[in-house]
């Protein structure tokens, strides 16, 4: 009863989306008041539907239905509650349909916290949300709907895979997806400008806040698949450039870009086309990691079994939004002046430049993780791109990025005098040839090349930072009251400021993690037998030996390390090898000793001979937590940026006329709004 | 110099700019892909000798044989028609076994052995990595590939050295 009651709610959500595409836009385009007042409603109605849908399946899964199908497939009597509920999203048709609560949830919230927004805006941003549910919500109930019930009822049913089961992974994709959905309401602000085409300084301020907001989720969703790549899979990388992770990367590159560029559009007005042309792209791209993931065209490490009806449907939906809205872009692009001149030296240069590296990165990615369907389509054979090409790809460009970033934030708007820069920022270049210098040294470059390049670039960004932190502050209140006036600054309407600034510490950070842990790791594969010793970076591991020991539903080989420093044990190690009983699937559970400076790392391999001989796997992991350690702060940038005071007064209900005066040239090009 | 001209300079000097960084890119990729053959087509020398490419099939049972230093495994994958014997040095990933699908990355010995740096194994009940079912496909052995169509979400695992 209750799976019907979802699939009822399901297609209930559909009928409420198709009206939702179509009354309140049409209303705003015939000034048909009634109608675009029901944007709002619609929205709500069409959250609590999918609401109902999803507290269904979670239902099912609780109560282990398995007359439904996809319960059966993914969940069994055994499974602890906590991964029950964490099931739902375990599989394909879960995935999607926690996709379309988000996307609802995105589209409530618009309704709810928008309430300055001019009625015709919002009830094109609400008919744009819809539009792209309707694509979903059709997608599900025709090629997998997540209710399907199957006789006669089994018994039991299979497992979670095992790599799920971990509370990594029950969060992960909910960020993820959280990211993806949220592009669309960027993606909807961008489409619903290009309607009205109104594109100006208040359309960015309206779309800036959500947009950083999925960037954050997008942010810590990627964090958690590579902390969760780290642990789970047992051998010990962060990052695979495979497909999957790309499809993720993607739209995370393009969103920095489009933050980027709304703050450009914001503040003076210019690169406003550009703009509207990187938000649909990022969701774009969204979509595009949809079909890589769900249609499995591309033989990825995280190998979906899948099915070619659903990567069709994807494909044509993918075609029909980008093909759609890049029409829209081309027919009403054009007429938006791009106002806002500046200076070759100025902000709006070095946000240019960030801009072009990251778009530049994406093509670059996209095309290193199409190339092998390309190759395939025109017959030159089956390839796989080596993560080594992408390796160097970054290389290429990620000095640069990180070049222009230190200077971009000290850099006035519009023009700016180079001989200021340099005042202002020779010490902190000058300690950055010193971090050069200093890290050159084989003591502690280990002769790697990339380490004292990867450590300036760090020094750089960070005292860049501090040069830009202190001159803002003695602008404010004068260099003897830091505190205080740091104080009043965050009260004020500084947190977009020093949410900047968070952000682009969490770089440095990600820089130093990624230099030092690609560089001066250690890793081997190794023998031994029960009381043998092996040492790796100063630090002895001795094996103890494996025992069996029962899990809630694996049986796990347990092995028993102590780790010495010198003399001194600083831990005991247990990794696992586990059996679940479910599947029979087996699983390596790594152990890992966590530092901030270096992690410690060991895992099982297989038993080797008769005399408890395993092969094992020992690694050491110079300052790998600051690459994850990076991404939050990032991440906690972003979250800083969004509580500005700015936003919250845009939130206010609006006392002044909604139009707001525009910035720079008058770009309100039709009078259909 | 007027502001048009100025653009069309600037124009120029990107396309240049883009072009000369997509052939770098290009040229990057050409010595980071790799082929992928089937056994047979191993066999029948098709494969390249000087660089690194890719062989998958199914690892033939009771051909898993452990090196005496405990960490050398060698194993033989076949498409049904021909097999290639394939050496890797390291930990296999969870899933791999004898029966099982794999992809294997590396080069040919002069022994005609394929010394592997990389092993991709299925990471999943019904998951087939895409070459290996065409492969058997081509082989005429449908009806070994599984039904793949469970939409089960799965992680599968490389091992790199």
């Amino acid at each position: 009863m209750v799976p019907e009651l979802g699939h009822f709610a399901l297609i209930l959500a559909l009928l409420l989306a198709i009206v939702q595409a179509v009354f309140p836009l049409a209303g705003s385009l015939s000034g048909n008041r009634p109608w675009m007042v029901m944007a709002r409603p619609l929205a709500f109605g069409q959250l609590t539907m999918l609401g109902i849908a999803f507290a269904a399946l979670v239902q099912a899964f609780v109560t282990s239905d398995f007359s439904v199908l996809y319960v059966t497939q993914h969940s069994n009597t055994v499974l602890p509650d906590i991964y029950k509920v964490s099931a739902v999203w375990g599989g394909h048709e879960g995935s999607l349909l926690l996709w379309v609560l988000f996307m609802a949830g995105w589209g409530a919230a618009v309704a709810v916290f928008s309430r300055n927004l001019p009625l015709a805006v919002l009830a094109r941003v609400i008919s744009v949300q819809g539009m792209i549910a309707i694509g979903f919500l059709l997608f599900m109930l025709t090629t997998s709907n997540p209710f399907e019930r199957m006789f006669p009822v089994p018994q039991e049913g299979r497992d979670l895979n095992p790599l799920l089961q971990d509370p990594g992974l029950a969060i992960h994709p909910p960020m993820l997806y959280m990211g993806y959905v949220g592009f669309s309401v960027a993606f909807a602000f961008a489409v619903a400008a290009l309607i009205g085409g109104r594109l100006d300084a208040a359309w960015a301020r309206w779309s800036r806040p959500w947009t950083t907001l999925s960037w954050v989720f997008l942010t810590i969703g990627i964090m958690l698949g590579s902390w969760w790549a780290y642990y789970e899979l047992g051998w010990g990388g962060w990052w695979f450039w495979d497909p999957v992770e790309n499809a993720s990367l993607m739209p995370w590159l393009v969103g920095t870009a489009l933050i980027h560029s709304l703050a450009v559009t914001e503040k003076r007005a210019a690169f406003k086309s550009w703009t509207v042309l990187l938000a649909i792209c990022a969701f774009s791209l969204s979509l595009l990691g949809t079909f890589l993931v769900r249609s499995g065209v591309l033989t990825s490490v995280h190998a979906f079994a899948t099915d070619p009806s659903r990567g069709l449907f994807i494909l044509l939906f993918l075609c029909v939004v980008v093909g759609g809205s890049l029409a829209l872009y081309a027919w009403r692009a054009p007429e938006v002046s791009d106002g806002g001149r500046f200076h070759f030296v100025s902000r709006e240069t070095s946000l240019l430049a960030n801009n072009l590296l990251f778009v530049a990165f994406t093509v670059l990615v996209l095309f290193g993780t199409l190339a092998p369907l390309i190759y395939e389509a025109f017959g030159w054979g089956k390839i796989s791109v080596g993560f080594p090409w992408f390796n160097k790809m970054f290389l290429a460009l990620a000095p640069f990025l990180a070049l222009v970033l230190g200077l971009g934030p000290a850099l006035r708007w519009k023009r700016d005098q180079p001989m200021r820069l340099v005042r202002g920022l020779w010490w902190a270049l000058a300690l950055s040839i010193l971090v050069l210098a200093l890290s050159y040294l084989p003591a502690f470059s280990g002769g790697h090349v990339w380490v004292p390049v990867g450590l300036a670039l760090a020094a750089w960004l960070t005292l860049a930072h501090i040069a830009v932190v202190r001159e803002r502050l003695r602008n404010k209140g004068g260099l003897t009251k830091r505190g205080p006036a740091l104080l009043a600054d965050l009260r004020g309407g500084g947190r977009s400021f020093y949410g900047m600034v968070v952000a682009h510490l969490g770089v440095a950070v990600l820089v130093v993690g990624i230099t030092l842990v690609s560089n001066l790791q250690q890793e081997e594969d190794v023998r031994m037998s029960p009381g043998d010793s092996h040492e790796i970076a100063g630090y002895r591991f001795e094996f103890l030996g494996v025992d069996p020991v029962p899990g809630p539903n694996y049986m796990a080989q347990r092995g028993h390390f102590k780790v010495y420093r010198g003399e001194r044990q600083i831990d005991e190690l247990y990794p696992e090898k586990r059996a679940y009983l479910g599947g029979g699937m087996p699983m390596t559970e790594a152990a890992i000793d966590p530092g901030l400076f270096r992690d410690i790392y060991v895992s099982l391999g297989e038993p080797v001979g008769d005399q408890g001989d395993w092969a094992l796997r020992l690694y050491y992991k110079p300052f790998v937590r600051w690459i994850w350690l990076g991404a939050i702060l990032m991440a906690l940038g972003g979250v800083l940026a969004v509580s500005d005071r700015r936003y919250r007064i845009a939130r206010a209900p609006a006392r002044q006329p909604v139009r707001q005066p525009v910035q720079g040239p008058a770009t309100d090009v039709t009078a259909a709004a | 110099m007027n502001a048009r001209q100025k653009r069309m300079l600037l124009a120029g000097a990107g396309v240049i700019g883009v072009g000369v960084a997509a052939m770098l890119a290009l040229s990057a990729l050409q010595s980071n892909i790799a082929y992928f053959f089937s056994p047979s087509q191993v066999q029948a020398g098709e494969h390249p000798t000087d660089a690194v490419f890719r062989v998958g099939g199914l690892v033939v049972a009771d051909t898993l044989k452990r090196q005496a230093d405990g960490l050398t495994v060698r194993f033989d994958v076949t498409d049904n028609a021909e097999t290639v014997p394939v050496s890797y040095t390291g930990i296999l990933p969870d899933l791999f076994g004898e029966g099982q699908g794999v992809v294997a990355k590396g080069r040919i010995g002069a022994d005609g052995v394929f010394h592997a740096d990389e092993v991709l194994a299925k990471h999943d009940a019904s998951y087939m990595p895409p070459e290996v079912a065409d492969t058997l496909k081509t082989a005429h052995a449908d009806g070994i590939v599984e039904d793949t169509a469970e939409g089960l979400k799965a992680a599968g695992q490389t091992v790199t050295r």
